[in-house]
This record gives C-alpha cells, structure tokens and sequence, in this order.
C-alpha cells in the first residue's frame, strides 16, 4: 500500500515536471521541471531498492548536471523567452499524434505482452537478491565489468579535455604567448 | 483492495516519460531545451532498466544504469560546450537558425 501512495505521488510529480520542460517559455523553468522530475525518479529507484543507484542520480544528476545546465542558461540568457510559435505547417499535431501512437505501443505491450518474464507479484521470493547496496553494486562493478568500468573512466577523461577544448577561444592576435611554456 | 505495484507499472510509466521527452525533441527549437528532453529520454530508460532488474531478479540492471549516467555525465559536459561554443559565433541558441548547410 505504501508502495502504491508513493509510486502515484512521485510517478505524477514526474509526468507534471516533464510537461513542464516541454511547455515552459523560459528555459530556467524548464531546468526546474527536469529537476522535479530526475528527483522523482530518483525515489522510485528506492522503491525499487536500488539505493546506491539512487544516491548517485541525486548526486549526478539533480546535482551537478543540473547546476551545469543552470549555468549555461545564465550564460546564455535567461531573459530571452523562446517564441513557441510553430513555423512547420502541422508539425505540432503530427509529433502529437506520432508521440502518442509510441507511447500506446510501449503501454500496449507492457500492459498485453507482459514480457512473460515480469512476475506478475512484484514482491520477489528473495528481495536480498536485487538489493542495490554500496558492496551489492561494487561487486560485479569491479568483477566482472571492470573493462566498462575502466572504458568509462577513459571516456570521463576525453569528455573534460574536449570539453576544455571548445570551451577555450583565443583571440585571433593573442598568439602563442602563454601556455607554451618556453620562456 | 490490494494492489501490488508491479515492474509493468514502472515500465508504463517510463514509457510516458521517454514519450513526453520524444514529443519536446519534434516541438521545441531551443538547443538547450532539447537537451533537457534528451535527459528526460535517458530517464525515463534507467527506470526501465531499473524496473526490469527487480524484474528478472539480479543487478544488471542497477549496473547498466549506472554506466548509462556516466555516459550521460559525458555527453552533457561536450553537449554544453558546443551550445556555448555555437551561441558564442551566432549569438542565438535556437536550432532553426543554423542553416549553414543548406543548399
């Protein structure tokens, strides 16, 4: 029954926090909707007893990504409300109808299909099994999926060093003075 | 009066989710909402993982998404740099406007 209460209240915060990035005019409203609903999805993870993975998109997610996104609206402008006006004759009522058919297929097969592996009881005969804590994850993370550990890591590194790299502009006249290092 | 919430529960959840996400991707110009509705995309995927490990009874799922918010970190960190790179040269950060390739 709890899991019932709070599924409702966080599955609806989320679904209003998504319309709300999609329908706001300013972007920082839009920032705020994602935000409710990365948090939400956040306590279903915890339904879910996935609660290392939920500490770490609270962290990573309504966290840092979000303060980077905030950011970047700042930089960029946050007085500049979007002009939502359509330019593309029925584009909004085909993505509408398009979105719409999607959503009813992904519905109609969880809901018809059942994929045959989801039990239909969701509490399962050992709930210890799917426990997400710190040591549950560690284990296969530094076990058998070390390589994809090591590749994220590498992939991590060449992220910030691009990152850095279209960040950086010189001036065309500025030359090579600093950051040689020859003196 | 008993309702169990079942992993199909999450699932048509994050199927909503990815389908309002998929939805603000067709309708919206602004680079950096786009972004934010690719995120929403990549959530609402995670949650499904998430559901399916409980599911099928082991932590593949929990890892999986775990690796899929570091790739998210990634993407999010060069994403950003090119749409302050772009607004830098153009001064707009609406996509319609980014017609160079354009015959």
């Amino acid at each position: 029954m709890v899991e019932l209460v709070v599924f409702l209240l966080m599955g609806g915060a989320s679904i209003l926090g998504a319309l709300t990035v999609i329908r706001a005019r300013n972007p920082v409203y839009a920032a705020m909707g994602l935000l409710a609903t990365l948090f939400s999805i956040g306590v279903l993870y915890v339904l879910n007893l996935a609660h290392f993975v939920a500490a770490v998109q609270i962290i990573v997610y309504a966290g840092a990504v979000m303060t980077l996104f905030l950011f970047v609206i700042m930089l960029i402008g946050v007085d500049k409300t979007e002009d939502l006006s359509e330019t593309i004759p029925h584009q909004r009522r085909l993505a509408m109808a398009l979105g719409l058919v999607g959503v009813g297929i992904a519905i109609a097969l969880v809901a018809r299909g059942r994929f045959s592996w989801v039990p239909v009881v969701s509490v399962l005969a050992d709930p210890q099994a799917t426990n997400g804590t710190v040591e549950a994850i560690a284990e296969p993370l530094f076990g058998e999926w070390v390589l994809a550990f090591e590749a994220t890591a590498l992939l991590l590194t060449i992220a910030a060093a691009g990152a850095i790299a279209l960040a950086s502009h010189r001036r065309p006249g500025a030359g090579l003075e600093q950051g040689t290092g020859v003196n | 009066m008993n309702f169990v919430v079942t992993p199909g529960w999450y699932m048509t959840l994050a199927a909503i989710l990815f389908g309002i996400g998929a939805l603000g991707i067709m309708v919206r110009r602004n680079a950096l909402v786009m972004f934010m509705c690719i995120e929403l995309m990549l959530n609402a995927v995670n949650l499904t993982f998430i559901a399916a490990g409980r599911a099928l009874g082991n932590l593949d799922g929990q890892l999986a998404v775990f690796f899929v918010l570091v790739v998210a970190a990634a993407e999010v960190v060069v994403g950003l740099a090119i749409i302050v790179a772009i607004f830098r040269l153009r001064q707009t950060a609406s996509v319609d406007d980014l017609t160079e390739m354009k015959g």
